[in-house]
């Protein structure tokens, strides 16, 4: 299935894989001169999840997002240079400079917010879903979290409830094996959290993360599955974050073996390694591709950098609608 | 002027609402056609709306609240039920860290048209789980309306208000008050927020009184009349907004405040509005300010116990008599 995508569609899918990535570069390097306040939590190496998904996505279809929901934000197809301005917050990010990294939405494409309590997103997602079913439109919902999210009473109320009601829900854990420092094995007894699908009468399925063609097609699947009405669908996408959890934690947890292999299979390398070998593409417009893309978010960083902070008094306003 | 019960002035403004605006729509645990609400609120509208509209749910108030926050900013206008207040403490995340904060958080993208109605109060012997008076959890949180009435007339001019309107509130109601009956008006009428109630004018002494206190004030105040002691009763009906004028205003008239709320005493109802009078009006007291609320204790189950740690009219009386 996978390999009938055109080339329209893999580059496409290349160049959002690029641009978190190197979004993501930047505001690492912007965060070690101090140019972003409070923290960052990256997600470099998860690329091939945000994008397999959201690319099987409408305009108008919705997702919910999670404290790393940079990538997200960008695969739903929000502006680099807004969300490059919420994070250093300013005045023409996104919310305005309110809610920063962790707290990014973009309601014009269906993007519905990152929550920064985990977990507090997963029946959010199901009401988005709820609305969908009553409202009798088309519309699907993805909703991100991480495994250490899954451990919350809020996952299980949420998939029950979706599943119950058959509603258009499409369950995304990325799980990168690590909760904070807690490590998966130290915080469940079991190994696929796409198990628990069994307990609410949903499929489950267990995806390599890193590969965004695998993400896709079984992502196809399940919003295909839930555009029919037929209901939720729980998936697992193996990954790892290539970074600590946010920018104080140099990951110290992690051995050293499971880093390199993990970095061995990185989502963008594999990617481009198969475009490369099914001549979908060629070197040369590899390289146009990340030349842009440079420039792109070159652009997006001068943007908010020479965006202003809002007033103090803001601070007092939107409390209220 | 016709009487209908508290109970059935809420079931009105969710009928009227449900009529006039498709996007309304209930959810909670058994809401629906076999129970009809706990206490018996939304009985019969199934029948009339049908299942998708008034949706019972599984026991899961953290997804329940959580679910009308992703319909609210979907295109929905979700009244979430939980069957007692205790209870919210089990969807706090979704009311006070999701609801709540989204408008703010999100620069003000979207707007969060949700209300969250539940019970509160002591007096029926369910004890410590089902019987707190828990308003001044959500007046601490920015980004939430508070509303609490007294009367069948405001529950439902209130809840009106509130389902048209484009803010997460949180209604407050009180298991005793379901069965009191009250004038309510066949015409559609409409509640503004913020705006108090003086529900009997005096000259000696304002007593500030919310839920079903109002009615335990107003006893006593029939009362201390036939003493020579003419008192003020003020029903804020809502408690986010605070109507501060209104209170400010009778304490200005009778230099005397007593503030009667169900919940424990600590940072509680009574706090705030006693702050608000000394902050803003203490030059006016011709007395301290007296509080009268619950102990800082649980809600006990055995009659007794329950009986003396809920404030009655006699507290009143004799809250009231020390500040005259």
């Amino acid at each position: 299935m996978a390999l009938s995508l055109t080339k329209e569609k893999l580059v496409e899918m290349y160049r959002k894989m690029l641009e978190i990535r190197f979004f993501e570069e930047k505001v690492f390097e912007l965060y070690a001169q101090n140019l972003v306040p409070g923290t960052i939590h990256l997600y470099a190496g998860e690329e091939a999840v945000a994008v397999g998904v959201c690319s099987n996505l409408r305009k108008d279809d919705y997702i919910t997002s999670t404290h790393r929901g940079h990538g997200h934000c960008i695969a739903k197809g929000a502006e680099l240079k807004r969300v490059m301005a919420e994070i250093l917050g300013k005045k023409t990010g996104y919310c305005k400079g309110k809610g920063g990294s962790m707290h990014i939405a973009d309601f014009s494409i269906g993007m519905l917010g990152a929550t920064a309590v985990v977990g507090g997103g997963i029946p959010i997602a199901v009401g988005a879903g709820l609305s969908i079913k009553l409202r009798d439109t088309d519309q699907v919902v993805a909703c991100f979290f991480g495994e250490g999210a899954s451990n919350q009473g809020t996952f299980h109320e949420s998939i029950n409830m979706a599943a119950l009601w058959k509603l258009p829900v499409i369950f995304v854990c990325e799980n990168n094996l690590y909760a904070m420092g807690t490590r998966q094995s130290r915080a469940m007894a079991i190994e696929n959290v796409a198990d628990r699908a069994i307990a609410y009468g949903i499929p489950g399925e267990v995806v390599d993360g890193n590969d965004v063609l695998a993400v896709y097609e079984v992502a196809w699947k399940a919003v295909e599955r839930a555009r029919k009405g037929e209901g939720p669908t729980l998936i697992e996408c193996k990954t790892y974050r290539h970074k600590g959890h946010s920018r104080i934690d140099p990951a110290k947890y992690r051995p050293k073996e499971e880093v390199e292999e993990w970095l061995a299979k990185d989502p963008i390398k594999r990617f481009k390694e198969r475009l490369l070998q099914t001549n979908a593409l060629v070197e040369a417009e590899i390289q146009q591709i990340e030349k842009e893309v440079s420039a792109e978010i070159e652009e997006a960083v001068k943007f908010a950098m020479e965006s202003p902070y809002p007033t103090p008094e803001e601070a007092l306003e939107d409390v209220y609608a | 002027m016709r009487k209908v019960t508290y109970r059935e002035a809420l079931r009105e403004a969710l009928r009227e609402e449900m009529r006039r605006d498709p996007t309304v729509f209930l959810l909670g645990e058994d809401i629906g056609r076999y129970w009809g609400g706990a206490f018996k609120v939304t009985e019969g509208l199934a029948e009339e709306f049908g299942d998708e509209r008034v949706r019972d749910t599984p026991i899961s108030e953290s997804a329940i609240v959580g679910a009308a926050v992703g319909a609210a900013i979907t295109g929905m206008r979700p009244v979430a039920e939980i069957m007692f207040g205790d209870l919210t403490a089990l969807a706090m995340d979704q009311i006070a860290n999701q609801a709540a904060k989204i408008h703010y958080m999100f620069g003000g993208q979207v707007k969060v048209p949700l209300v969250v109605r539940t019970p509160f109060g002591a007096g029926v012997n369910i004890a410590a789980h089902h019987s707190q008076s828990l308003e001044a959890w959500f007046m601490h949180v920015p980004g939430l309306y508070v509303a609490a009435p007294s009367t069948p007339y405001d529950a439902k001019g209130l809840l009106k208000t509130a389902i048209r309107g484009y803010n997460p509130v949180f209604f407050c109601e009180h298991k005793l008050l379901y069965p009191i009956e009250g004038e309510v008006p066949e015409e559609e009428y409409l509640i503004p927020f913020g705006v108090a109630d003086v529900k009997r004018e005096g000259a000696d002494v304002t007593v500030v009184a919310t839920l079903y206190m109002v009615h335990k004030a107003l006893n006593a105040a029939e009362e201390l009349g036939g003493e020579g002691i003419s008192v003020e009763v003020v029903d804020p009906r809502t408690l986010t907004p605070l109507d501060k004028q209104v209170i400010i205003n009778s304490v200005k008239k009778t230099g005397r405040m007593v503030i009667v709320s169900e919940d424990c005493k600590t940072a509680g109802v009574s706090a705030e509005i006693a702050a608000v009078v000394a902050e803003e009006a203490i030059d006016y007291l011709d007395a301290p300010i007296k509080r009268v609320a619950e102990p800082d204790t649980p809600i006990p189950f055995s009659p007794p116990l329950e009986q003396y740690v809920i404030p009655d009219e006699k507290a009143i009386i004799k809250a009231v008599k020390e500040v005259v």
